[in-house]
């Protein structure tokens, strides 16, 4: 179900610093992703990591250094992007429009999933880890080669985070990128891992 | 391009005109119409008066019937996390707010220019009169729809944003009030030129004021 990225993809942060408030975050943070590459983020809350997570997507401006990506992005944080009013159906078909995914791939997203079932329910009836997947199956269509993925596990049981993980694993062989920012351990294809807490200032 | 824009004006139309997000846009026209229909009783019988003062209460309404919704027009899609995936997949914000700007004004101006007909014939206003005010309300209306997203954008994620919102709306649809009734009194086509004026100008910058002020929310 995932499709081979023809052309190469690449994640790069040179000397990253970030700054909110009067706080500086973290500082000379650098890292360099090719085509097949997982990493984690790791460090106690307020840390920084949804923070590094927004500067990679280029939502959040760094306050030094810069972010060099090539490849489409998709993002999974804490906000699904689906509308609470609509049926999740529906709601996952508008980005299925507008990302253009067919409806053989819809469907196998939503069967591996295990969204199949939740299609009619509107959005915000939906449990924390329900959402999740939701906003999982939006990533899926996509077809992006980079994935941010802010806190991937929060709220999802035991059997969806395996998905989860053998989801990373297929998307980094197809050639794709996981950057991954969470506490709780994750198995990654690749054992790279970044310690934010190490560039607090 | 097109037909993502297509697919986003589908979407804000289902959310601003259904009622998809409380209230849709059946509740600005009804608190339209009672404003018109409270107007004669707090004027009292005197046809004339009213005939001459109607076109006025019709526009004041309008604008206020436009406020009502400010508060769904853009935090909502903040909040969810709706701006920040169209912004990854590379859409300019001043795409989304000029086709959210097309949706506000479809989802409230023509049903006004429908409903101003019972509440012109509620105030006494002859066929003449009525024949302006509809082409006011028409030259007017997306000057407001301009307005009103570029305010909702500008407060969105504020604490009190939708009170201040109405705040801000007021002063800035003064001009559009000016020559919109004002062409009323002076029933000529020249006010109601001014106001498609002002529509224009206003439409013109919402887009870019009301992108960067939802950039800039992100933070």
């Amino acid at each position: 179900m995932q499709a081979t990225f023809l052309h190469d993809c690449y994640l790069t942060a040179l000397d990253l610093a970030c700054r909110r408030g009067e706080r500086v975050l973290f500082r000379e943070l650098s890292f360099a992703l090719a085509p097949g590459d997982a990493l984690q983020v790791t460090g106690a809350n307020g840390v920084g990591k949804s923070s590094l997570i927004r500067i990679l997507a280029g939502l959040l401006r760094p306050f030094h250094g810069s972010v060099e990506s090539e490849g489409a992005v998709g993002l999974v944080d804490e906000r699904p992007a689906l509308d609470p009013q609509l049926a999740l159906g529906k709601a996952l078909a508008f980005w299925a429009g507008f990302d253009g995914t067919g409806i053989m791939a819809r469907e196998a997203i939503s069967d591996r999933l295990g969204l199949s079932g939740l299609l009619d329910v509107p959005v915000r009836y939906l449990s924390t880890g329900q959402k999740k997947r939701a906003a999982l199956a939006r990533l899926l269509g996509q077809k992006a080669p980079v994935w941010l993925l802010d806190e991937p596990l929060n709220g999802l049981d035991t059997s969806a985070s395996k998905t989860v993980e053998s989801l990373i694993a297929e998307h980094c062989e197809a050639g794709g990128i996981v950057l991954v920012a969470s506490h709780q351990a994750i198995a990654l294809p690749s054992p790279r891992r970044i310690d934010l807490a190490e560039f607090a200032p | 391009m097109i037909s993502r824009l297509v697919l986003l004006l589908k979407r804000d139309l289902g959310l601003l005109l259904f009622g998809g997000r409380r209230g849709g846009t059946l509740l600005p026209l009804l608190f339209f119409l009672a404003v018109a229909m409270l107007f004669p009783f707090a004027v009292g019988p005197d046809a004339p008066l009213l005939a001459r003062t109607g076109g006025g209460v019709i526009w004041v309404a309008a604008l206020l019937a436009a406020i009502l919704p400010l508060d769904r027009l853009v935090e909502p899609d903040l909040e969810l996390g709706f701006f920040d995936q169209w912004a990854l997949r590379g859409i300019a914000e001043e795409w989304l707010l000029l086709v959210r700007i097309i949706a506000h004004w479809l989802s409230f101006g023509p049903p006004l220019m429908i409903v101003a007909l019972p509440a012109s014939a509620l105030l006494g206003i002859d066929g003449n009169q009525l024949r302006i005010v509809e082409l006011g309300l028409l030259a007017g209306t997306p000057g407001l729809a301009a307005i009103g997203v570029t305010v909702a954008a500008l407060t969105a994620g504020l604490r009190g944003g939708a009170a201040l919102g109405g705040m801000l709306v007021v002063p800035l649809a003064v001009p559009l009030l000016v020559f919109g009734a004002g062409s009323l009194a002076t029933g000529g086509t020249g006010g109601l030129a001014l106001t498609g004026a002002v529509s224009l100008i206003l439409l013109a910058i919402a887009p870019f004021a009301a992108g960067a002020a939802v950039r800039g929310a992100r933070g």
